[in-house]
């Protein structure tokens, strides 16, 4: 074998290697940490499994909001057809409002309610996060134009 | 009529970069200077109309020049200067001009340097041209930022409140020298395919400055996105591996994996198809990462309005881009194969495995970022990719490259030595050992994942130290990738000390009341409005406490831009280099009580400078590269010259 050769057979397992363990990484990685999105409708049929994680998607259901001594929060997420409690320990975001769309990631507890360790709202009046638009417009709650 | 200034200008820089393509290919023949001549020229022409469009947009700006669309759109009268200049490109039609005159700028620099001889000069020219003018098509037909709105407002919405601040105006212009400076080594590396061997042989050395400029002003700017998004968002974080974070981040990882290839293939004709490959990919990374910001595929600041058209077009031109230039790779690299042998120790295969962790943590990045829109576009499935997904695939990775980085340049081309090369390097393991057995002694909590970030820290600045003692005397750009090097163990140390150190504390506290967070004690005065030009403000009065005295007032805000009804957090920093002290206002929860936000962050502020000290290693190397002007490479003259050394 010359010394070409043989350079291009180093090139071409390394490649080889690092490919294959690259995959793997990956492959392994999205396995277990993917973090789907659910409408409360979905958490209703599904049966989502407590504690695995996953974002939820809504409107803040009117009067849902409520504090407690410390700086956890809950209110209810809505799609109009299934609505889901949620509890939040964080500040949440300036625009969060009731009747507005919101986002939260976390996980449901043992008692069905959904404990979430991010809230995000839109971050602007006229924006409505994609995902709660498509939640709403398959609970057949979604109104073109008004948001 | 300054619009139709610059509508103009645009156009007849379009038949101009049409000009230079046609020309500057034909130039690539041996025999043919008049078309090189064209070429030049041409090339000299679309600078000056693309200079004048840009000047006409920024002139309308400043005379808030409300009859153009774009103006009215992300102006006002009372913006201050320095956001009326930098509205023009905070949206999507003036950020592509900013695009176009970054690229004028790089192409006048390739015409006038000359580097690679006039075949190579041409034919870059050439590829430049080509890519201009697809650019231009785009921006006349789907963004032109020169378009009328009828009737004139007498006012203007303004511009996005988070893009008000000096770290959100500078971070285009960074990243986009960035981004097409490697359209530039993109086009060296295509016109080497286009003239070939033996005129082609010293293509890696004529794009080395492009390379480089790439790549720091690419750094700098994904710094100075990272420490906009850190002080603006409330959150503490730095990186939230965001699309759009990691949009700039792919570049970045293919741009240093070419920076190094491309020594290789310079001193000793090694890799050199691969370089050419590299070369391509990481301008493809840029269209890409163009794609995912501009075509409204994912949500961000960003996303300044989402038309499928743009998409379209920019996945039209990638296809073109990247297609046409693989195409020619594939017709042209096997005449242009070949390059010295080397052993399995040597300076060549640390090269290879730089290349390969690099590619392998691009690729990472890449599904993580790629995979929920390919997801939600085949099946609708909604989903996302956290940061526990980088944490485990890029974070080891790019470990992993870490502990060779000190290595490579101690090696000999062709055949090293690994004990020779380790033995000077032994203290620095000494500086490793120490770092670990503190950070295990003192830090609290434990933590291996912080001891090991701080052992491979010592390990590097360590070996730094020595390869700069080593080379007193020696012209500066010789200490170049030590610091650049070491650049990296001070982010390393930043970004260790923030992620398993940072403590946080939240609660909501009414006048008068006590929080603790780390080692500080802060007190909460109360809340006062504040009445901004376009905004209103709540503002925190909270003291730093020693025992009873003050010793400082912190004054974190929230503001609810009333125009755009858009809320703003404006958080308080306090720093004393080492440490930051951070403070976010959260929400109202009535009766004078606030939800409050705290971290103390050890090390936060070496991340960013860490980022700074690695674009000044590559500031060196750029700047011997322009003092001493190599002789026009002959064919394989570089290599014996090197091999002799």
């Amino acid at each position: 074998m010359n010394a070409r050769k043989r350079r291009r057979l180093y090139f071409a397992a390394a490649i080889v290697l690092a490919a294959g363990g690259a995959t793997w990484l990956i492959l392994g990685a999205l396995k277990d940490n993917v973090i789907f999105f659910r409408s409360p409708t979905d958490v209703a049929q599904r049966q989502v499994q407590p504690g695995v994680p996953f974002r939820i998607g809504g409107l803040v259901a009117d009067k849902s909001v409520s504090h407690g001594s410390g700086a956890e929060v809950r209110f209810i997420v809505t799609d109009g057809k299934d609505s889901v409690p949620v509890e939040f320990k964080g500040v949440l975001p300036a625009l969060f409002r009731e009747g507005q769309g919101v986002i939260a990631t976390g996980a449901l507890n043992a008692n069905g309610t959904f404990e979430a360790n991010e809230v995000l709202a839109k971050h602007d009046e006229k924006y409505m996060p994609p995902e709660v638009v498509d939640a709403l417009k398959k609970s057949g709650r979604w109104k073109e134009g008004g948001s | 009529m300054i619009g139709e200034l610059g509508q103009l200008s645009l156009c007849f820089a379009l038949a101009l970069s049409l000009v230079m393509a046609n020309a500057g290919i034909l130039g690539a023949q041996p025999a043919n200077d008049t078309a090189r001549r064209i070429a030049h020229g041409a090339a000299m022409g679309f600078f000056v109309f693309i200079v004048l469009a840009f000047g006409a947009l920024t002139f309308a700006y400043l005379q808030s020049d409300f009859s153009l669309r774009t103006v009215a759109e992300n102006s006002t009268t009372a913006q201050p200067l320095i956001y009326k200049i930098s509205a023009v490109w905070s949206n999507h039609e003036g950020s592509m001009l900013l695009w176009m005159l970054v690229m004028a700028l790089y192409t006048g620099a390739i015409a006038i340097a000359g580097r690679g001889g006039p075949r190579i000069t041409a034919a870059a020219l050439g590829v430049m041209g080509l890519l201009a003018a697809a650019f231009l098509l785009f921006i006349l037909f789907t963004s032109s930022p020169f378009l009328r709105f009828d009737p004139t407002p007498f006012e203007g919405a303004g511009l996005n409140p988070l893009l008000q601040d000096p770290g959100a105006a500078m971070h285009p212009p960074m990243l986009y020298f960035g981004y097409v400076g490697l359209s530039a080594s993109f086009a060296y590396a295509a016109a080497a395919l286009i003239v070939g061997l033996p005129d082609s042989e010293g293509w890696a050395r004529a794009a080395r400055p492009f390379m480089l400029t790439a790549w720091i002003t690419l750094t700098c700017g994904i710094a100075l996105g990272s420490w906009w998004a850190y002080y603006t968002l409330g959150w503490g974080g730095f990186w939230f591996w965001d699309a759009v974070e990691n949009a700039s981040l792919m570049p970045w990882l293919i741009a240093t994996a070419l920076l190094h290839s491309a020594l290789a293939t310079e001193a000793r004709g090694a890799f050199r198809t691969w370089t050419l490959l590299l070369a391509i990919g990481g301008f493809s990374m840029s269209l890409i990462g163009t794609f995912l910001v501009r075509s409204g595929a994912i949500t961000s600041v960003h996303t300044f309005a989402s038309d499928p058209t743009r998409g379209l077009f920019i996945l039209i031109l990638i296809a073109l881009a990247v297609g046409g230039a693989l195409a020619l790779f594939a017709w042209r690299a096997p005449s242009l194969q070949g390059g010295a042998a080397f052993e399995p120790v040597s300076r060549e295969t640390m090269l290879l495995l730089n290349n390969v962790f690099l590619i392998a943590s691009c690729a990472a990045v890449f599904v993580g970022t790629l995979y929920p829109l390919a997801l939600d576009a085949m099946t609708g499935q909604k989903i996302t990719v956290g940061p526990p997904y980088y944490a485990i695939t890029f974070a080891p990775i790019f470990f992993a490259l870490l502990a060779l980085v000190p290595l490579g340049p101690r090696l000999a081309w062709r055949k090293g030595n690994l004990k020779e090369a380790m033995k000077p390097l032994y203290p620095a393991l000494g500086v490793a050992a120490i770092a670990v057995i503190a950070v295990l002694a003192i830090a609290s909590p434990k933590s291996l994942a912080g001891a090991g970030a701080f052992a491979m820290a010592g390990w590097l600045l360590g070996t730094s130290v020595i390869e700069i003692r080593k080379r007193r005397g020696a012209r500066m750009a010789g200490f170049a990738a030590a610091i650049a090097h070491a650049g990296l163990a001070v982010s390393l140390l930043g970004i260790a000390g923030t992620t398993v150190w940072r403590s946080e504390a939240l609660a909501v506290v009414g006048a008068g009341d006590r929080l603790a967070v780390g080692p500080y004690t802060l007190r909460f005065n109360g809340i006062s409005n504040v009445d901004g030009p376009n905004y209103q403000g709540r503002r925190a009065a909270i003291d730093l406490m020693d025992g009873d005295k003050v010793t400082a007032t912190m004054r974190p805000e929230q503001r609810i831009y009333t125009a755009e009804g858009q809320d703003v957090s404006v958080t308080a920093i306090r720093t004393t280099g080492l440490r930051d002290l951070y403070l976010a206002l959260g929400d109202d929860r009535g009766n004078g009580r606030w939800t409050l936000r705290a971290y103390v962050s050890p090390l936060a502020p070496l991340i960013w400078l860490g980022a700074l000290v690695m674009a000044l290693g590559g500031a060196l190397s750029l700047a011997g590269r322009l003092r001493v002007r190599a002789p026009e490479p002959k064919a394989a003259a570089p290599v014996l010259a090197q091999a002799a050394e």
